[in-house]
């Protein structure tokens, strides 16, 4: 078992056409990923070839799914386009929408989100995320797909490049991972810490849990109040970067960023440290201490 | 993006939300025909600067002649404003705003703001206008209100009357208070704002509603299709390195330490930052060189960081994931070569193809100080500085 996606997820790529579409589309079926085809309006019955890898183009998400199959969509398209992709994915019966794109409108996202309720069963990864990664089988996203070896530690992450910290380092200690969640670096997104903590939860093969937080917002705080109640039984180990972040300077992500006091890193460790999670000071110590912590 | 007061209430107009006359000053000549044309028997003169608390450096004063306004005005003109959030360093004043004064009845504080929990935005209000809003939330956190605001319905009615009891309207007045929400609202969304905050919003002794003063900021990444608003920008106001880096993708912010950083990432370049803390030392910036750093936006990156006299050395800490290791080792190696880089350099390569990437720096004759962790990095750097400072 694993989370969101296994090798046997059907997936199309929305945006194909593009260069990152198309780069990130091949490197994920070069990684096993059922990657069935792609999706540029206006491009419709064409091919995607390169090499070894040949990709129907469709003209519509729900072409797409009445042709392929398809069960989750990753999103390469434009931030002008992107919103209408989000939702024309959702319309066409998608449940797992993976949405790479950096830069949407926060208004934008304000009202795709309000949209998105009319589907509770529908899971919004991103905006401005890495993707998600069952370790040896699927790839939806970006990540790197080379650093990580399969095994027991799930890794979530509001972060791209702390995310693949945290891969390779419970992969170098040996534990290797199971799924990896970015859940993306914008104000407005769709699944949260506890969406993804939730489904960890239930996984019989992830035995820990590593959660990398950031400066902003109070996702942490509700995380760690989640935990308390409900995650006795797996070992957490977060990290929250920010700690030295000056005050009313947008760090980067949109979100990242600490206004009228709230959403301070110390307050942030403070209340994972009183739910039980394991708070490291620097992220070269996740691995060792999730290590430690599975060992006890 | 943020801009000065004059151009939101200039904006704010345009969606029928009431301000006061105002005109802007840039050279201290222009100071008797604006006066007379203002014809206001009290009148602000106000510092245009974009940070907040000007009130308090001295940037905003009252005066009731011709005289006085010259005397203010002179002062203010040129001045270099210290305020809470100006920094130590200040800010120099280069346009100064005439604004007719208001027969104040009511003082108070209304916001628009994105409410990051309920992904909505929300109205935040008090009846203590003037105040610092954050200073207030700490010490009388039961004087403020917040109503959210539907993305799909928007705000109702009853929600403004309720509001408006709340800060001690009577009813006459809250029709006048909805359509004053309204605007407010119309201009946030149809401009792609980020923050509309109206400090002191007051109530004349006319019954009339007033922006005060007003203070807005907007969603960077819908400026492509805002171009009125993008056209507001002033580049007096901002930070040469930052919008130098902005032009290649990257994200920098300059702070006041001697570590320069050079990281792909915004969560690791944070991360880093909070290392070289620990390591004992500060970093002299933010640098965020993007997910999957170029050759191309390395060098950019040196050149930037070389800019800050304050850097005593460099750190850069890359986490190759598509982006090859070795690929940014040429990259490091062509820009240190190309800069003539004489400061100390620590150089962190973990992910794909580290070990290439590391023995390339080893063969290339520059005394670069590899690590492999990101706390012997920061230790090393650190240590580096202190023997360039000493």
């Amino acid at each position: 078992m694993s989370i969101l996606v296994t090798k046997k997820t059907k997936v199309v790529i929305q945006g194909i056409t593009g260069k990152a579409g198309w780069f990130h589309a091949r490197q994920s079926l070069d990684y096993g990923t059922q990657v069935v085809g792609g999706v540029t309006p206006g491009k419709g019955g064409t091919f995607m070839e390169e090499g070894p890898h040949r990709l129907p183009v469709f003209d519509s998400v729900k072409e797409a799914v009445q042709k392929t199959g398809a069960e989750a969509s990753v999103i390469f398209v434009p931030p002008p386009f992107a919103p209408d992709a989000i939702l024309e994915a959702a319309y066409a019966g998608i449940r797992l929408i993976v949405t790479i794109t950096e830069g949407i409108p926060i208004n934008d996202m304000i009202s795709v989100k309000r949209d998105l309720s009319r589907f509770p069963d529908l899971l919004l990864v991103g905006p401005n995320c890495p993707g998600v990664t069952t370790i040896g089988e699927s790839r939806l996203g970006i990540q790197p797909g080379n650093i990580g070896k399969a095994g027991k530690v799930g890794v979530l992450s509001r972060s791209g490049t702390l995310t693949y910290e945290a891969v390779n380092q419970v992969s170098l200690e040996g534990l290797g991972a199971t799924t990896c969640v970015g859940i993306g670096g914008d104000p407005i997104h769709g699944a949260n810490f506890i969406d993804i903590l939730s489904r960890f939860k239930e996984d019989s093969k992830t035995q820990g849990i590593v959660m990398i937080g950031e400066i902003g917002g109070s996702e942490e705080e509700e995380a760690a109040e989640w935990i308390s109640k409900n995650l006795k039984d797996k070992p957490v180990v977060s990290f929250i970067a920010g700690a030295t972040a000056p005050k009313g300077k947008r760090m980067g992500h949109a979100g990242a960023i600490i206004s009228g006091g709230k959403g301070t890193a110390q307050g942030k460790m403070e209340s994972l440290r009183k739910a039980g999670v394991i708070v490291v000071d620097t992220p070269a110590q996740i691995g060792a201490a999730m290590k430690k912590a599975l060992a006890a | 993006m943020k801009i000065h007061e004059y151009q939101a209430k200039a904006l704010l107009r345009k969606f029928s939300v009431p301000v006061a006359q105002g005109e802007l000053l840039t050279e201290i000549s222009q100071l008797p025909e604006l006066y007379k044309k203002l014809g206001a028997p009290v009148v602000a003169v106000k510092a245009q600067i974009h940070a907040g608390g000007r009130g308090k450096g001295g940037g905003v004063k009252i005066v009731k002649s011709l005289e006085e306004a010259k005397t203010q005005a002179e002062k203010i003109l040129g001045m270099t404003l210290v305020t809470p959030q100006t920094g130590p360093e200040g800010q120099v004043v280069k346009k100064v705003y005439l604004e007719a004064g208001a027969e104040i009845a009511k003082e108070m504080y209304l916001a628009i703001l994105l409410n990051r929990e309920s992904s909505e935005l929300i109205f935040v209000a008090s009846a203590e206008g003037g105040m610092e809003i954050e200073e207030l939330a700490e010490t009388h956190p039961e004087k403020i209100f917040q109503f959210p605001i539907d993305p799909l319905i928007g705000f109702r009615s009853f929600q403004a009357r309720e509001l408006a009891s709340q800060l001690g309207l009577e009813p006459k007045t809250h029709g006048a208070f909805y359509r004053f929400c309204l605007g407010l609202i119309e201009a946030y969304i149809k401009l792609d704002a980020s923050l509309i905050e109206i400090n002191p919003l007051v109530l004349t002794k006319s019954s009339e509603f007033v922006a005060l003063d007003a203070k807005m900021t907007f969603d960077d990444n819908a400026l492509y299709r805002q171009k009125e608003v993008a056209a507001l920008r002033d580049l007096d106001e901002e930070d040469p390195l930052e919008m130098e880096a902005a032009e290649y993708g990257m994200s920098y912010i300059s702070l006041d330490g001697q570590i320069g950083c050079m990281v792909n990432g915004a969560g690791l370049a944070m991360a880093t930052m909070d290392v070289i803390k620990l390591a004992g030392a500060e970093p002299a910036n933010f640098l965020d060189v993007g997910g999957s750093a170029s050759e191309e936006a390395v060098t950019a990156a040196f050149k930037i960081i070389l800019k800050d006299p304050k850097v005593k050395a460099i750190l850069v800490n890359i986490f190759g994931g598509i982006m090859k290791c070795d690929i940014i080792a040429n990259g490091i190696i062509n820009a240190a070569k190309a800069t003539g880089l004489k400061l100390p350099l620590v150089v962190r390569l973990q992910g794909t193809h580290a070990t290439e990437g590391r023995q390339l720096l080893a063969k290339s004759g520059l005394a670069v100080i590899t690590a492999e962790s990101i706390d012997e990095a920061a230790q090393k750097v650190v240590e580096a500085a202190k023997k360039q400072a000493a």
